[in-house]
C-alpha cells in the first residue's frame, strides 16, 4: 500500500484530479501542486468559476447544447438560419463546428451514437427531440455532422429513416482528403471516398 | 502465448483516453478480443472500423488473459461500407449476430461466410440472400441447424416448400399442404446455390423463416430481444429494393 503524502483534502483533491480526461494521477499532483502554489491567483478563482458554472449550467431543452440559460443562446439568437439544423454526437462537435465558423445554423446534439456493442440504443440519444423540432415545421435542411465511423453512419442513417416522408433535405458531410493531408499518409478508405465525391475544378 | 492470424472487425470500444478493446472474427481464433493500445490515435482509427479485414498478432502472458493485438491492414471495407443503409446496417447485424457465438471458438466455415459477405455489402441484390444463408449457417454453429435437404415426410428432394416449425425440417408442397397454414414458406432460392433472381417476396419468406428459429431457440431462451439491426438491415434492403422498382 502506497503512503500519503500529503492530508486527506489534499490527497482528494489529487484523486478527483486525476479523474479529469487527459490527466493521469502524477499530472494530477501537478496539477493539485500548482494550484496549492498559486492559491490566490489561480486556486480561489477557478474554484469561484467552477462553483458558479455548478450553479448555473443548463441543458438547453431544445437542442441539448451545455449552457448557462435555457434554451441556449445559439437557439435564442435570432440571426441564425432557423431552417437549417446540424446534427452533431457531442457539445465538443457543436464547439468544433462553432470555432470553424462556416455555417450559422442551428444545431442538435445526439449525445452519442448508436453503438449495440455499448449498449446504447436510440431511446438512448436524444433523437425523438430531433424528429419532433422537424415536425413542428420550419426546418428544410437537416445536416448530419456525425462521426465518419461505422456507428456515426449507422445514426445518421436511423435519423434519415426516421425523417423519410417529411419534406426536408437530408445532408451529411463529405469524407475526403484534410486540408494540408498527403495523399501518400492517407488509409485507401479515406482515398476511395474522396475520389467518389470529386469535384468539378 | 502469441499467434497470428486474419480476422474481420466487429467493433471497438474505448479504452481508457488511448486504447480500444478490440472485437475480431478470426479464421482460427474464433471471436475473439484483444487491447489495441494507442487504438484512438488518428492513424489507427480508419483501420479499427468494423468490416475492415486485418493481420492479427495476438499476446498475451497467460492464456486466459485479454492481450494486446497488433493489427496491420489487409482489406479496407469499412469506406466502402458506410455509403450504404444496407452495408451499415449488415455489418452491424452481422457482429450482433456473431456475439451470439462463445468467444474464443474456431468456427472457419463461418468466417469464410463472413468474408463473402462483407465483400458484397453494399450490392443490397447479393447481400439479401447472402445474409440468410449466413443466418442459416450460423443456426448450424449454434446447433439448430435446419434440414432442407429433403422432406421429413417423404424423403423426397424434390418440390420442398415448407419448413415445419417444430422440427426445422423441409416438407414438400404436396405433403405439406394439409397442413400449409401450420407450416412456415421455404424459398426455392434456400434449396438451390442459385441465388440469382430471387424475388423480394422469396426474401421475406426467407427472413421470416430464420427469424422465427432464431427468436424460438436462440433469444427467448437468452432472455433477448431481437438486434435492432436486424430490423435496420430488413428496412434498408426494402427501400433499396423499393428504390430499383422505380
Amino acid at each position: 500500500m502506497s503512503k500519503s503524502i500529503a492530508g486527506p483534502e489534499i490527497e482528494r483533491l489529487i484523486q478527483l484530479l486525476a479523474r479529469v480526461p487527459g490527466l493521469g494521477p502524477r499530472s494530477a499532483r501537478r496539477a493539485a501542486l500548482h494550484l496549492i502554489k498559486k492559491k490566490d491567483q489561480l486556486f480561489a478563482p477557478l474554484t469561484a468559476a467552477m462553483s458558479d458554472a455548478l450553479d448555473k449550467v443548463r441543458i438547453c431543452s431544445t437542442c441539448g447544447n451545455v449552457d448557462t440559460h435555457d434554451p441556449c443562446t445559439i437557439c435564442t439568437d435570432p440571426r441564425r438560419d432557423g431552417s437549417t439544423i446540424i446534427v452533431v454526437e457531442d457539445v465538443s462537435d457543436l464547439w468544433a463546428l462553432e470555432r470553424a465558423g462556416a455555417m450559422s445554423a442551428r444545431y442538435h446534439v445526439l449525445g452519442g451514437t448508436l453503438s449495440p456493442l455499448d449498449g446504447v440504443g436510440p431511446g438512448d440519444l436524444n433523437i425523438a427531440g430531433l424528429v419532433s423540432r422537424v415536425c413542428e415545421g420550419g426546418v428544410s435542411e437537416l445536416i448530419l455532422a456525425v462521426n465518419a465511423t461505422v456507428e456515426g453512419q449507422t445514426t445518421a442513417h436511423y435519423i434519415t429513416d426516421q425523417v423519410a416522408g417529411m419534406e426536408i433535405k437530408v445532408t451529411r458531410l463529405a469524407h475526403g482528403v484534410p486540408v494540408g493531408g498527403e495523399l501518400d499518409y492517407l488509409d485507401e478508405g479515406t482515398l476511395s471516398a474522396a475520389l467518389k465525391s470529386r469535384t468539378s475544378f | 502465448m502469441e499467434w497470428r492470424d486474419e480476422g474481420i472487425i466487429l467493433g471497438a470500444r474505448k479504452y481508457g483516453e488511448t486504447s480500444v478493446v478490440l472485437e475480431t472474427m478470426t479464421a482460427a481464433h474464433g471471436r475473439h478480443l484483444g487491447l489495441v493500445k494507442g487504438g484512438r490515435s488518428r492513424r489507427m482509427q480508419p483501420l479499427l472500423q468494423p468490416g475492415n479485414r486485418v493481420d492479427l498478432v495476438w499476446r498475451a502472458r497467460l492464456e486466459e488473459h485479454l492481450g494486446a493485438f497488433q493489427v496491420e491492414p489487409l482489406e479496407l471495407n469499412a469506406a466502402r461500407l458506410l455509403a450504404s443503409a444496407v452495408a451499415i446496417h449488415g455489418i452491424q447485424l452481422l457482429a450482433a449476430h456473431l456475439r451470439l457465438m462463445p468467444e474464443r471458438d474456431a468456427h472457419a466455415g463461418l468466417y469464410e461466410t463472413l468474408k463473402v459477405i462483407t465483400a458484397h455489402l453494399d450490392e443490397p441484390e447479393i447481400a439479401g440472400p447472402l445474409m440468410v444463408r449466413f443466418e442459416l449457417a450460423l443456426l448450424d454453429e449454434l446447433g439448430f441447424g435446419l434440414d432442407l435437404g429433403k422432406c421429413a415426410l417423404t424423403g423426397s428432394r424434390e418440390g420442398l416448400a415448407y419448413v415445419s416449425p417444430k422440427s426445422g425440417r423441409a416438407v414438400t408442397q404436396e405433403a405439406g399442404t394439409p397442413w400449409r397454414d401450420k407450416l412456415l414458406p421455404l424459398p426455392a432460392f434456400l434449396t438451390t446455390r442459385n441465388t440469382a433472381e430471387t424475388t423480394r417476396e422469396a426474401l421475406d419468406d426467407a427472413y421470416r423463416l430464420t427469424g422465427f428459429f432464431f427468436h424460438r431457440n436462440v433469444y427467448e431462451p437468452r432472455g433477448m430481444e431481437e438486434p435492432d439491426a436486424r430490423g435496420g438491415f430488413l428496412m434498408a434492403l426494402a427501400r433499396s429494393a423499393e428504390r430499383a422498382a422505380d
